[in-house]
């Protein structure tokens, strides 16, 4: 278990930049999620974390210790790849032990470790097979065991289960989960999956083009994203975006109008935006309702996708470029072309300046966001 | 139904362009076992009338052919051992280790490969002899510790092993020296046998360097002696071919073993795998 602390991260490769400062501090044991658009860079920082790629500019801290100095296998970490990279030619056991042999530990420890680790993981039966001979979800194990016996003071995991199909990757990352509760070690997590990153994380940050964008608890950036960049990542589908200007705003109050002439209420500050200034109003699809005439736009539905529990339907409106998604019961009867008004909430507006910037001020004391706090 | 033609249609055509490869072998074969002069008879025999090991006898009693085959063997051997050596760590370090200037010195090697191998013969031979290295074993293994199409080949299938798996054992706190000997080396056991393989034949079967390099007939070679023999005896055709049979088997058994092996790293190469 130890802290990690970047400080002004640089890396380039030839011409082009790929962090450009990243700043970011885990606390011991906690379990930070990196996620970010493809060629944003998590690679890149993991591996710079682990010592894997030399970087041109800043400074990591793992503890106390300075490690930039240090050859990956000094760093205290372990990694497990998005292509497992186990050894093809040794068995579940020697892929598992091989670190520990190098460093020359007694063979009787390693074989205690190596039993234990794969108890914990389920793979105490398969230790003799090759990685060819195992499934998908078993060779996953494996990385995962080999990190585990090394005892890391860190985890670090790239993409760790996009290799697997829908259901197993479920089951492992309650695996994940449950290990990080029982090793209370430090974990940091790449991943393209918002479900993995929401449930999985205490804090996720959020990176584009080599820049951290914002970080905090699932709850705050979905709630409160710091921009529409942040906005538009965390969650899915993703959040509706709809252009207008500013016609009038007070403190807690901002009346929108659209492009297509509606006016919109929201109940937030624009800010320093005088009228006329252009704005996006950001709404979830889950803050959309039908049945009511207050702050509605007039919508033609372009698409019905039933989930069964609940179908998101995509509305076609003069308002927006992009067609908006709109969460509706499961029970959801219309079909492509009927006309729909939805409701936006006024509450659970979101509004972004020019420069991308949210607007909307997270209200102090109305929600608390513990660490650890899943959703 | 189709498919099972052509499939059967490529198999006849095969099977006969095989015959025009194994019938001379056979014949070598059948010769080496006929009394003196009968193969000259009109029309020459197929098969000997009288089948005798005179020829073989003669081969190693009279001439130094046993001599010849265990030099054969130790400069076959040690050329293989030093190509393999010397090959199979660079091949694998122009695919995965990152040094200055790897691009730069991989291209020139490549470029080097369209030099014949005759055209450096006599710079080469000039070099030893001033080494004072004509006439020694070094002498005549020196082109084989280093080969650009050895390295080319290692090369080449050293690139297919992920770089993640080496990232890891190096997490693990493995040296570079044993990763590529825990990690890198069991990978590229197919591609080991098939330069192995190469590199034998090759030297078992090199006639122009030996023959250049070795002047004491102690060391000759097995073809340089067969070359020599033909001149002594170039009456004496069945001796020729019991002397050629001599040459020719170990190679033949020995690649007919490695096949297997043989064929799937040359595949390898070609089809990522
Ligand atoms: N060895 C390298 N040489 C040159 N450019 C590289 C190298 N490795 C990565 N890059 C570039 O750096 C950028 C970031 O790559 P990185 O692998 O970190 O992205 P990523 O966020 O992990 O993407 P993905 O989600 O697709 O895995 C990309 O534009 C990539 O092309
Ligand atoms: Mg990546």
């Amino acid at each position: 278990m130890a802290s990690l602390t970047l400080r002004n991260l640089h890396k380039r490769f030839g011409n082009t930049t790929v962090l450009s400062g990243i700043n970011l501090d885990v606390a011991s044991g906690e379990f930070v999620v990196i996620v970010g658009p493809s060629g944003c860079g998590k690679s890149t920082l993991l591996r710079a974390i682990a010592g894997l790629e030399d970087i041109d500019e800043g400074t990591i801290k793992i503890g106390e210790i300075d490690v930039l100095m240090l050859p990956p296998s000094k760093r205290g970490i372990a990694m497990v790849f998005q292509s497992y990279a186990l050894y093809p030619h040794m068995t579940v056991y020697e892929n598992m032990s091989f670190g520990m042999k190098i460093a020359g530990a007694p063979a009787e420890e390693i074989d205690q470790v190596v039993r234990a680790a794969a108890d914990t993981l389920g793979l105490a039966t398969l230790l003799e097979r090759t990685p060819k001979e195992l499934s998908g979800g078993q060779r996953q194990r494996t990385a995962i065991g080999r990190a585990i016996v090394r005892r890391p003071r860190i985890f670090l995991f790239d993409e760790p289960l996009s290799n697997l199909d829908a259901s197993l990757r479920v089951k492992m990352r309650h695996e994940i989960a449950r290990l990080h509760d029982m090793l209370e070690t430090t974990m940091i997590y790449v991943t393209h999956d918002q479900a993995e990153a929401m449930t999985l994380a205490d804090r996720i940050v959020v990176l584009r083009d080599g820049f951290v964008e914002q970080t905090g608890s699932p709850n705050e950036l979905y709630n409160y994203p710091a921009n529409r960049f942040v906005a538009g990542f965390i969650g899915s589908p993703a959040m509706n975006f709809l252009a207008g200007f500013v016609v009038d705003s007070h403190p807690n109050k901002t009346i929108v109008r659209l492009e297509s002439g509606t006016m919109i209420h929201v109940n937030t500050g624009a800010g320093e935006l005088s009228p006329d200034s252009p704005v996006t109003l950001g709404i979830r699809p889950e803050h959309l309702a039908t049945g009511g005439n207050h702050n509605s736009i007039k919508t033609e539905v372009k698409l019905v996708e039933p989930l069964g529990s609940h179908s998101y339907v995509y509305l076609d409106t003069p308002d927006a470029h992009e067609p908006l998604i709109f969460r509706a019961s499961g029970d959801f009867r219309g079909a492509k072309g009927d006309g729909l008004t939805v409701c936006i909430s006024a509450d659970d507006c979101h509004l972004f300046g020019t420069d991308g910037g949210e607007l909307r001020q997270k209200p102090s004391g109305r929600i608390t966001i513990n660490q650890g706090d899943h959703l | 139904m189709k498919k099972l033609w052509s499939g059967s249609g490529v198999h006849i055509g095969l099977s006969f362009l095989a015959m025009f490869a194994i019938i001379p072998l056979l014949w070598m074969l059948s010769v080496s076992f006929m009394s003196p002069g009968e193969v000259s008879s009109f029309p020459p025999p197929l098969l000997p009338e009288n089948p005798t090991f005179d020829n073989y006898t003669k081969l190693f009693e009279y001439s130094n052919m046993g001599r010849n085959f265990l030099n054969s063997l130790f400069v076959a051997s040690a050329a293989t051992l030093l190509s393999l050596t010397f090959n199979v760590s660079a091949g694998y370090a122009f695919a995965k280790l990152e040094f200055k200037g790897r691009q730069l010195l991989f291209r020139c090697l490549l470029s080097a490969l369209v030099i014949p191998a005759q055209v450096s013969m006599i710079p080469l031979f000039l070099m030893l002899k001033g080494m004072g290295l004509v006439n020694s074993w070094i002498g005549v293994l020196i082109p084989f510790v280093a080969s650009i199409f050895g390295i080319f080949l290692v090369r080449q299938y050293a690139l297919s092993i992920p770089t993640e798996m080496i990232e890891s054992a190096r997490i693990e706190g493995a040296s570079e020296m044993r990763i590529f000997q825990s990690v890198v080396l069991p990978l590229l056991k197919p591609i080991l046998i098939t330069l192995g393989l190469f590199t034998f034949l090759a030297a078992w079967n090199d006639f122009f360097w030996p023959l250049i390099v070795l002047t004491d007939s102690d060391k000759y070679t097995l073809p340089i002696a067969l070359a020599s023999l033909s001149r002594e005896h170039v009456q004496d055709v069945e001796l020729m071919m019991a002397g050629a049979v001599v040459t020719v088997t170990p190679v033949l058994v020995l690649f007919l073993t490695l096949q297997r092996f043989y064929m799937s790293g040359y595949l390898a190469g070609s089809v990522k795998g």
